[in-house]
């Protein structure tokens, strides 16, 4: 990847000038010098590399880029953006798995070539590619497969984006409830974990998970 | 939702995909993209100076000029451009709202200007950024007070016939300036004060003798001249304040205020006096009373702005006083007890106490020094030097502090109350816009529901509600939805959930009361069942109960369906439309079936669940003739 990460450091320039008062200027300088810029890489390559036409990846990149003047989003940045969109609950938690299934390379940071990656799997990618990646999502660990514990986690990551104010009422055993229904769908042999190729299967063959990932085809 | 991150959407939207396989329920669908148009570049022509943006930017905020179709009309056929004959300046700022979701306020653009603008792009100016909020409240606050003196000083002028004569009264008691009466008034009462005050004072003079008795007081020699005085004055007062409890616009709050009870203290003596008869025991205590017409003085504070400064600023600074009461009280109390001890020994010392030689403590630390008490003991004059230098110390120290503290204090405070109101402004507003994007999910819902109301009716005359959400909008609308039925449960506002609470604790099934019910409400509920064949581009609405509460009263109870779990319960609603053959995955069918309620046949199958069923049925709503086609069954 091409991608240059350029450092400001404004300490060279500094100690050229002697300008630089120890006494008074501490804190302000650790700001500054941690300011990355960071430009992706040019739009044919991405266009190869993605699914995406030249106008999409434009009108990405300006939504991108809005957001995020540096060029890359930390995990702060991106729970921040995400929380916008659900303003009863509270979505930290999923967006921090979120986060961790777009930071493929898991440098704790998502640039543009991540973010359009994820995006080029979701949005254009064939079904088995989206379900992929969804496993890819639930399994916490990346160890291949997804046990009760991660996916109540993840469940109770997407009731809390529910917020306190629903009809009926939120309980406390919900997502667990819904993991144990989970389960017993996906896992077919039983083994308390759900393999990938058991996670394809089932949801292969269940028709509203079929359909509802064609509601991806046109987001953009 | 800022529109600033409006461009995340898409990102917000492909995030569900990690929702879909754990969903049991299937998914909405999806609002149509109807106008897949290239985004384009449009020019705005200011007084000259050209902007250029792109069309989506301005069409975030669909509700102001530039976001709506009102901009068609500034269109300029021969240029192609948009043409507004505005300040280039101002609309600098207007459009970076556009781009960024943050309005600001430019410091140098005069505050009637820069409103002026904003009026015209229809924005308002609530949504100004943190960052510039407080200088344009301020410059707006000092502009409206400028309005409002302009607009006094022209009051003061003319006649103002609306005022009652209460009110007349009560303007000119507080502001002597307003008419001549009302100056006339002022100066009366500020000198019978004066006169009171003096009288007092002279009436304790020794008047020269009368021939044949020892010297007697002015008071006791001229008695009558200065009861009549006294009268005199008394009346005045007396008058002054029926008046003014009469004026009064808060009779209650005036009899509580400081200065009332004043007059009413000034006052009280010479009324209690003239009741009581000269017994020899009470009038020991009537002449104790005479003390209290020395506050007459403070009466002055109505007459000079100072003294109610000082008061205020004496009452702000209670707690500093307070410490260095302590400070001193503790300083003395030492002093005291070590001088006591000191002189023990010394025959014929005036230090026969401790709280004897508080006077002295004090009388020293002041650097007062009367000396009818001093030490003769060594140890005494020791002791005695060391507390009049720790004196100077304890007791100089402070009060510059203090003065300072007054000023700090009296700024400090104003200044802590302006940001304490614009805080909890600020927070309100953010709230407001949180509850503001929620609420519009949830009203969009309901209008959904009343479209398929009206539907049902088969008059779609009125088109609802005016407001078609943009597209970004009911994309947002649509990624909550698939939220709730990953979830299957709702979104709903405070009060209903509130309301929810209560009711669930009250567990109320009577199923007697349904068939009453029902034959109750001429007016039955629609279920917006019948998801007609019509693609609305709002989602699917299920028939929430409690947005079918809020809308008319429910009649609906459900049957729990036999292999339903304790789990969640969904909402099997529109679900179980046949026309779309979805069929309900969903583990817990609920069904609600109906009943004849009037005497038009059945149409419907079921829809919402809803909770017990209300204990009161609510009014009926101007839901108009909804045609009750709707079918209820009770039964649990």
């Amino acid at each position: 990847m091409r991608g240059q990460g350029r450092k400001e450091s404004l300490s060279d320039s500094r100690d050229l000038d002697g300008s630089y008062d120890q006494l008074t200027d501490s804190v302000e300088d650790e700001f500054e010098l941690a300011t990355v810029c960071h430009r992706p890489e040019g739009l044919e390559q991405l266009q190869e590399q993605t699914k995406f036409t030249r106008k999409e990846l434009q009108v990405l990149y300006r939504g991108f880029k809005n957001e995020c003047p540096s060029g890359i989003v930390n995990e702060e940045n991106f729970k921040q953006i995400y929380s916008q969109f659900f303003p009863q609950g509270d979505s930290s938690t999923y967006a921090t798995f979120l986060f961790n299934a777009f930071d493929t390379n898991h440098d704790g940071s998502v640039d543009f070539e991540d973010f359009v990656a994820g995006l080029s799997v979701i949005l254009r990618g064939s079904i088995d590619d989206r379900l992929n990646w969804a496993f890819n999502l639930y399994d916490l660990n990346k160890d291949g497969c997804i046990t009760k514990e991660e996916m109540l986690d993840i469940m109770k990551s997407i009731y809390d984006m529910m917020g306190k104010y629903t009809y009926p009422a939120l309980r406390e055993e919900a997502p667990r409830e819904h993991v144990e229904s989970f389960f017993q769908k996906m896992d077919r042999n039983k083994d308390g974990v759900v393999t990938i190729e058991e996670f394809i299967e089932s949801c292969q063959k269940d028709e509203n998970i079929m359909r509802s990932m064609q509601l991806f085809d046109n987001v953009i | 939702m800022a529109a600033g991150v409006a461009a995340w959407l898409p990102f917000a939207r492909a995030a569900a995909i990690g929702w879909m396989p754990v969903a049991n329920c299937p998914m909405p669908l999806a609002p149509a993209d109807k106008s897949k148009r290239q985004d384009e570049l449009i020019v705005l022509n200011v007084s000259g100076r050209r902007f250029e943006t792109w069309r989506t930017t301005l069409e975030r905020y669909p509700d102001t000029l530039l976001g709506s179709t009102e901009k068609e009309f500034f269109f300029n056929e021969d240029t192609k451009e948009y043409f507004f004959d505005r300040d280039p300046e101002v609309f600098r700022c207007v459009l970076n709202f556009y781009r960024t979701g943050k309005l600001h306020y430019p410091r140098y653009e005069c505050i009637s200007a820069y409103d002026d603008e904003l009026a015209f792009y229809g924005i308002l100016p609530e949504i100004i950024g943190d960052c510039c909020y407080e200088e344009y409240k301020d410059r707006k606050r000092e502009n409206a007070e400028r309005l409002q003196d302009d607009l006094d000083s022209e009051n003061n002028q003319e006649s103002m016939p609306s005022l009652s004569f209460r009110q007349t009264m009560w303007r000119a008691f507080e502001n002597p300036h307003t008419s001549t009466m009302a100056l006339v008034f002022y100066y009366v009462t500020g000198f019978f004060i004066a006169v009171s005050v003096i009288t007092n004072v002279v009436e304790t003079v020794p008047c020269g003798t009368v021939p044949g008795s020892k010297e007697l007081p002015c008071g006791e020699r001229y008695s009558v001249a200065f009861f009549c005085l006294d009268t005199a004055c008394v009346m005045i007062f007396t008058v002054e304040y029926l008046l003014r409890l009469f004026a009064a616009p808060s009779r209650y709050r005036f009899i509580r205020s400081v200065m009332s009870i004043i007059d009413v203290v000034a006052i009280m003596p010479y009324y209690i006096g003239l009741v009581m008869t000269n017994n020899e025991d009470v009038s020991g205590a009537f002449v104790t009373l005479r003390v209290f017409r020395v506050f007459r003085i403070f009466k002055f504070s109505r007459h000079s702005q100072g003294l109610r400064i000082l008061g205020y600023t004496l009452k702000s600074c209670a707690s500093e006083l307070g410490f260095l009461l302590f400070s001193l009280t503790m300083a003395i109390i030492i002093f005291a007890t070590v001088m006591f001890y000191a002189e023990k020994g010394s025959s014929a010392s005036k230090f026969t106490s401790i709280p004897a030689s508080f006077w002295y403590t004090i009388v020293t630390m002041t650097t007062l020094g009367y000396g009818d008490m001093v030490p003769k003991t060594i140890a005494g004059k020791i002791f005695g030097s060391i507390c009049s230098l720790s004196g100077v110390l304890v007791i100089a120290l402070p009060v510059p502090v203090i003065v300072s503290n007054f000023s700090r204090i009296y700024h400090q405070n104003q200044r802590a109350d302006k940001r304490r109101a614009q805080k909890k402004a600020r927070l309100a507003r953010i709230r407001v816009a949180k509850t503001g994007s929620s609420n519009a999910y949830l009203h969009s819902k309901r209008n959904g529901l009343l479209n398929e109301a009206l539907e049902l009716m088969g008059t779609p005359e009125e088109e609802h509600a005016g407001k078609t959400t943009s597209l970004i909008e009911s994309q947002h609308h649509h990624l909550l939805h698939c939220l709730e039925k990953t979830t299957n449960h709702e979104f709903i506002d405070e009060q209903m959930y509130e309301q929810n609470c209560m009711e669930s604790s009250m567990q109320n099934y009577p199923s007697t009361r349904s068939p009453s019910l029902s034959s109750h409400q001429g007016l039955t509920t629609t279920c917006c069942s019948r998801r007609s064949k019509k693609t609305t581009h709002l989602p699917n609405s299920n028939l929430p109960a409690t947005r079918l509460r809020s809308m008319q009263e429910l009649s609906t109870i459900h049957i729990q369906g036999s292999e339903q779990p304790s789990l969640t319960t969904s909402r099997s609603s529109l679900n179980l439309k046949a026309d779309d053959g979805l069929r309900p995955n969903c583990k817990t069918s609920q069904i609600t079936t109906a009943i004849i309620s009037i005497p038009t046949p059945p149409a419907l199958t079921p829809e919402g669940e809803s909770r017990p069923p209300p204990t009161s049925p609510g009014p009926n709503t101007n839901i108009p003739a909804i045609a009750s086609n709707v079918v209820k069954v009770s039964a649990l």
